[in-house]
């Protein structure tokens, strides 16, 4: 059978700890939560650390909390399966709760966390195979290799960001908490990412994902619908996460402000100014969704290194999109 | 049927407690002291030449007690005595990616793991091979020497009639192309072996195998044992589904490095090395061409199957014939000619999966019929009823068909389905579809030559009253422990749960040729059916003696063996096996089964025929989505003709469990390679190998058609296979209904759907498939007159035609 690799397995007691162990011991050192991304990766080595930091069980990455401001903060640690069933997160917030309830399947989601997925590896059927078998190929430019099998001329790795959480944390405009032996800080979930393969994430290799800020729920809207192949289980290979804030005048009022996100195309997920302008300033209607949804699906460039043929997954922008936005109407 | 007290009841299965509890040992639960662990370095290219390889680095590592190459074992094996062509680790050259080279054994699995990356292996790559197209056009480098011809492995043709005649004859003549992809049979249990040599010199193999019997012989032969010291016990297996019916290259290694260390050593292949065993369904590119009457009666068929075999022969050849054999039991037929071949490409090798060898051809058919119904404008299951192969008749290749409940079977589930009300009448994106099908009982002929029964039990009677029964049948999920004890339960009158069951042991149970070809309950069953009423005749003839009633009236129920005059006058079945050992000594009693004869004696007759067929129909209701292509089955009505149920439940879960998996076929599954870096296979992994979950599979109504078949145990029939195959185009067939599109290429994506879908709205031909056919170059067919031409199942010289 395929077993872990040895590694030396930290449990810092405090949040403190966690940071200065993987400040000394740097790119030998990875964290794990509930380990559903890491350790297969690691069975399979395309991840290869020497050390593991256990960080799930951390204080300051517990709960779901609401600020003075409105606002709400979620801690990273918590699993999926929590994020997934909290009442007033599926009152205030239906569409992360949704992206988390669609994350793998029950169990994964119930170690699985927040924190976990919004850092996710990016994937690529090239890239999440045992090192047997992407030695058949010589490998690949995210690991071993000095290749993108997906695009040979590719000076980048294009491995596709699979996350479900993340569209809904951009779209939402969601502040990502992070802690290094440096201080903490926050960063908007816009620009956490990055599109690129291998340095998907702009933070620090150092910095710990404590949890997320989310604004107050006060009259807009979102929404997060997930294509895969099976109704469980799968990574998605779209996303699409919208969030619309309409003027006074109920259901019929122009939209005043929109944010798209196309998730699971690229390697980051890309947030869409041309499918919102074509909502704003109009009421959301069968004709501004269809506009959005030609938008989306120009932006669109899915590569093959996921499930189902690339044409089918960019004509799938279109119907997704609508389905995203129709979930708004009302 | 009522007067059963075990047979047709829904009783649990017998080991089915210790399989909730999670008790039972499967091969990789199995811990021996000392035991060591085995890993085996396999090939990373296709094709290629195997020069040095050393081992010598990996066995300096502490911890790494011994290893083995090529040379090591260099004598072949192979299921089939006609294709002895693989190597326990390769000898000469590899032949695909995942092809084992070398085997290291260690003291835990890392240390064995992090050893076979220092091997140092020598190989000299070889063009490679990847598709049915390529492997005729390329007959150089040969994957094998042996075989047709270039990188043909199999050839066959047979003709049963003229059928240019018959299409001369009919008033409407169709061809159609189909494609149907290969699959694997995806078992939750990955395989698992573990060795054990004894100090005076004896080999012991656990494995999970389909057929102990079958890897025995293997070792023997590999191994140059004699048989009689080698013990081989099959573990319970965790679906099998026919990818673990061939003898493995790891059964043999660890058997080898057991005899060579004198320890315990196992080995569990990982996920991806079982994408690398496969033997699963081959892919098959067919062309079916049939002239039909007006009213759909079929006056000729020319069915042709390329099939893709990957890198050994394993089953090959069985498939080849299949691919072409059991299109004659369903509907008429009046004259057939069939023409097949097997290809070696650079992949794992195909064998037998769930149908083996006819889910493909029945797909293609079927679906064929469906187009022959509408170009007729006829009703698809009209056409079918009214075209039916009589019960108790040969077929134009031969095959002796017995009970025949498939008209049952249809008019079920056209009256559950509602059929009449919505074939062609569903709004568009809604549709259905019928489809039907039929299968072995088992093989009529072993796979090695032999007179010899196919399957046997024995019968141990103890004086306490307990019953034990001995058989070589391995349990793979389906129930097959369980039957022996209900049909042994229901002659001796006895609770089955109170029967000890020991199966699929070399050393203790007579031979059963293993848990494939839907074989295990008609012929175990009919061998433990011998065996049980021998102790029972034994015991009358005590209890009788005892009683002073005359041993024909004795009467077995409820634990009690009684005069039928007067329950009340009798004993305790313990009592009467006292009795019985009393007069007779050691009650032991065996049972055997060899199936009856079959018509045909041509080459190539011996695949096909079976003791009774099994016949299904399957009508399928999906959802299309036309907008994104997505099919998603609403429900499936399937009706089974069963024979007679031993145990309704145990049916009713294989005809469940066939449905889902020929949905998975249908819809997603496909073994699929990148042949463009290397042949790779593209998603070996149960997270990207996509398959079906609870969410995709679908309500299933089930009807079980019983008919009683003189030649099964208590007119039983097999359902462990024929379910899967109607599921497959009936689906397709549903899907035409619904949005209108012809899908001839299996699995049915969304992607093939929607294309489909635009195609037929810009006004272009609505289908997707294949559009050509690589002629190999075919042999003079055998021909046989069918036996309405006065044929006697013998071929004759072809006739000379003029001009």
């Amino acid at each position: 059978m395929l077993r872990l690799p040895n590694f030396h397995y930290h449990v810092p007691e405090s949040l403190a700890e966690a940071v200065r162990i993987k400040k000394d011991l740097g790119p030998l050192a990875m964290f794990v939560a509930g380990g559903t991304d890491l350790y297969p990766k690691m069975k399979r080595r395309q991840q290869e650390p020497h050390h593991v930091v256990q960080i799930g069980h951390l204080e300051e990455l517990q709960g779901v909390r609401r600020l003075d401001d409105g606002s709400c903060r979620i801690g990273a640690g918590i699993t999926l399966t929590t994020l997934a069933g909290d009442t007033t997160l599926k009152r205030d917030y239906p569409a992360l709760a949704e992206a988390a309830h669609l994350v793998a399947s029950p169990q994964l989601r119930n170690v699985g966390t927040l924190g976990g997925n919004l850092c996710l590896d990016t994937r690529c059927n090239y890239y999440d195979q045992t090192y047997e078998w992407r030695k058949g190929i010589s490998f690949c430019l995210k690991k071993d290799g000095d290749t993108c099998w997906v695009a040979r001329s590719s000076p980048k790795c294009l491995a596709v960001t699979s996350t479900d959480t993340a569209p809904v944390a951009i779209a939402l405009a969601a502040e990502i908490e992070l802690v290094s032996t440096r201080g903490d800080r926050t960063v908007p979930a816009g620009d956490f990412y990055s599109n690129d393969g291998i340095r998907y994430l702009t933070k620090d290799p150092d910095e710990l994902v404590t949890g997320i800020r989310l604004p107050p729920p006060n009259g807009w809207r979102s929404s997060y619908v997930k294509l895969r192949r099976r109704g469980t289980f799968d990574f998605p290979v779209l996303g699409i996460a919208a969030w619309i804030r309409r003027g006074d005048g109920g259901t019929d009022a122009p939209v005043e402000e929109a944010r798209i996100v196309l998730g699971a195309v690229f390697s980051e997920p890309v947030l869409a100014p041309e499918a919102a302008d074509a909502l704003i300033g109009r009421p959301l209607s069968t004709e501004t969704i269809s506009d959005a949804a030609d938008a989306m699906y120009k932006l669109a460039k899915p590569m093959d290194n996921t499930d189902f043929l690339l044409s089918w997954r960019k004509e799938m922008v279109k119907p997704y999109t609508k389905k995203a936005l129709e979930k708004l109407i009302g | 049927m009522s007067e059963y007290r075990v047979i047709g009841k829904p009783l649990r299965k017998v080991d089915a407690t210790d399989k909730v509890l999670g008790k039972t040992l499967f091969a990789d639960d199995l811990i021996k002291p000392r035991m060591l662990f085995c890993k085996l370095l396999r090939s990373h290219i296709p094709h290629g030449t195997v020069g040095k390889v050393d081992i010598g680095p990996a066995l300096a590592m502490p911890g790494v007690i011994a290893g083995l190459i090529g040379e090591d074992l260099p004598t072949t094996f192979g299921i089939l005595p006609i294709s002895q062509d693989e190597h326990a680790l390769a000898l000469d050259k590899v032949r695909f990616v995942g092809d084992p080279i070398a085997a290291i054994v260690a003291e835990d699995e890392e240390t064995a793991e992090a050893a076979i990356h220092l091997i140092q292996a020598e190989l000299e790559p070889l063009d490679s091979i990847s598709s049915i197209d390529q492997a005729i056009r390329t007959p150089e480098p040969r994957i094998h020497d042996y075989g047709a011809y270039g990188n043909i492995h199999k050839l066959v043709n047979l003709e049963f009639g003229d059928v240019e005649e018959g299409f001369a004859e009919a008033d409407h003549v169709r061809e159609d192309m189909v494609f149907f992809e290969g699959n694997t049979h995806l078992p939750i249990e990955q395989h698992a072996s573990l060795a054990d040599w004894s100090p005076d010199g004896k080999l012991t193999l656990w494995s999970s195998t389909q057929t102990p019997h079958y890897v025995h012989k293997a070792l023997a032969r590999v191994l140059g044992m004699p048989a009689a010291r080698i013990r081989v016990i099959a573990c319970p297996n965790g679906g099998g589904f026919g990818g673990k019916s061939d003898p493995f290259n790891h059964e043999i290694v660890v058997a080898e490095l057991a005899r060579r260390t004198g320890r315990p050593v196992k080995i569990t292949l990982t996920r991806e090395e079982v994408f690398y065993c496969h033997r699963g369904r081959h892919p098959i590119l067919m062309r079916v061409k049939s002239g039909v009457k007006k009213d759909g009666s079929i006056t000729g068929m020319h069915f042709q199957s390329l099939l893709d075999g990957g890198g050994y022969g394993s089953y090959g050849v069985a498939s080849t014939f299949y691919s072409g054999a059991l299109q004659t039991v369903t509907y008429n037929i009046k004259r057939y000619k069939f023409d097949g071949a097997r290809m070696f490409t650079n992949k794992p090798p195909c064998g037998p999966k769930r149908g083996h060898g006819t889910p493909q051809p029945r797909h293609a058919l079927e679906v064929h019929l469906d187009k022959i119904a509408e170009d007729l404008h006829l009703d698809p299951a009209e056409m079918r009823l009214n075209n039916l192969v009589p019960p108790d008749s040969v077929t134009a290749n031969y095959l002796k068909v017995g009970t025949m409940g498939l008209g049952k079977c249809i008019e079920k589930v056209i009256e559950g389905s509602g059929w009449k009300e919505k074939h062609r009448k569903m709004p568009h994106g809604r549709g259905i579809g019928i489809a039907c099908s039929s299968y072995l009982s088992g093989a009529g002929l072993p796979i090695y030559w032999n007179s010899m029964p196919h399957s046997g039990v024995m019968l141990k009677l103890d004086r306490g009253g307990g019953v034990a029964v001995f058989c070589g049948s391995i349990d793979i999920g389906q129930g097959s422990d369980s039957v022996l004890a209900y049909v042994v339960a229901e002659v001796l009158g006895i609770d089955p749960f109170d029967i000890r069951v020991v199966t699929a042991d070399t050393d203790l149970t007579p031979v059963d040729l293993g848990s494939y070809s839907s074989r295990v309950t008609l012929m175990s069953g009919n061998a433990a059916l011998q065996a049980a009423e021998k102790a029972r005749e034994l015991l009358a003839q005590a209890a009788a003696e005892k009683l002073e009633v005359p041993s024909g009236e004795i009467v077995f129920a409820d634990g009690r063996v009684f005069w039928a005059s007067d329950p009340e006058k009798g004993m305790s079945f313990a009592k009467a096996v006292v009795a019985a050992e009393s007069k007779f000594g050691t009650i032991g009693t065996v049972g055997s089964y060899t199936p009856p004869r079959s018509p045909g004696q041509y080459k190539g007759a011996g695949v096909g025929p079976s003791p009774a067929y099994s016949y299904s129909a399957a009508i399928a209701e999906v959802d299309v989505d036309p907008e994104t292509g997505i099919v998603s089955a609403r429900k499936i009505w399937i009706g089974h003709d069963i024979g007679q149920s031993i145990n309704p439940m145990l049916v009713i879960g294989q005809v469940e469990g066939g449905v889902y998996m020929g949905l998975g076929e249908a819809l997603m599954e496909e073994m699929a390679y990148r042949d463009r870096v290397n042949i790779v296979h593209k998603t070996p992994s149960m997270l990207d190998y996509k398959s079906p979950t609870t969410h995709e599979m679908c309500e299933v109504e089930t009807y079980l058609v019983e008919d009683p078949d003189p030649n099964g145990p208590f007119g039983a029939k097999e359902v462990g296979q024929g379910p899967l195959l109607p599921t497959i185009p009936a689906i397709a067939n549903a899907v035409y209904d619904a949005v209108g599109v012809r899908i001839d290429e299996v699995p049915i994506t969304p992607e093939k759907v929607l294309r489909a879908i635009r195609a037929k709205e810009k006004g272009k031909d609505p289908r997707i498939g294949p559009t050509k056919f690589p002629e190999p170059e075919w042999s003079e067919p055998l021909v046989v007159p069918p036996p309405w031409e006065g044929g006697d199942g013998k071929p004759v010289e072809k006739k000379e035609v003029a001009g």
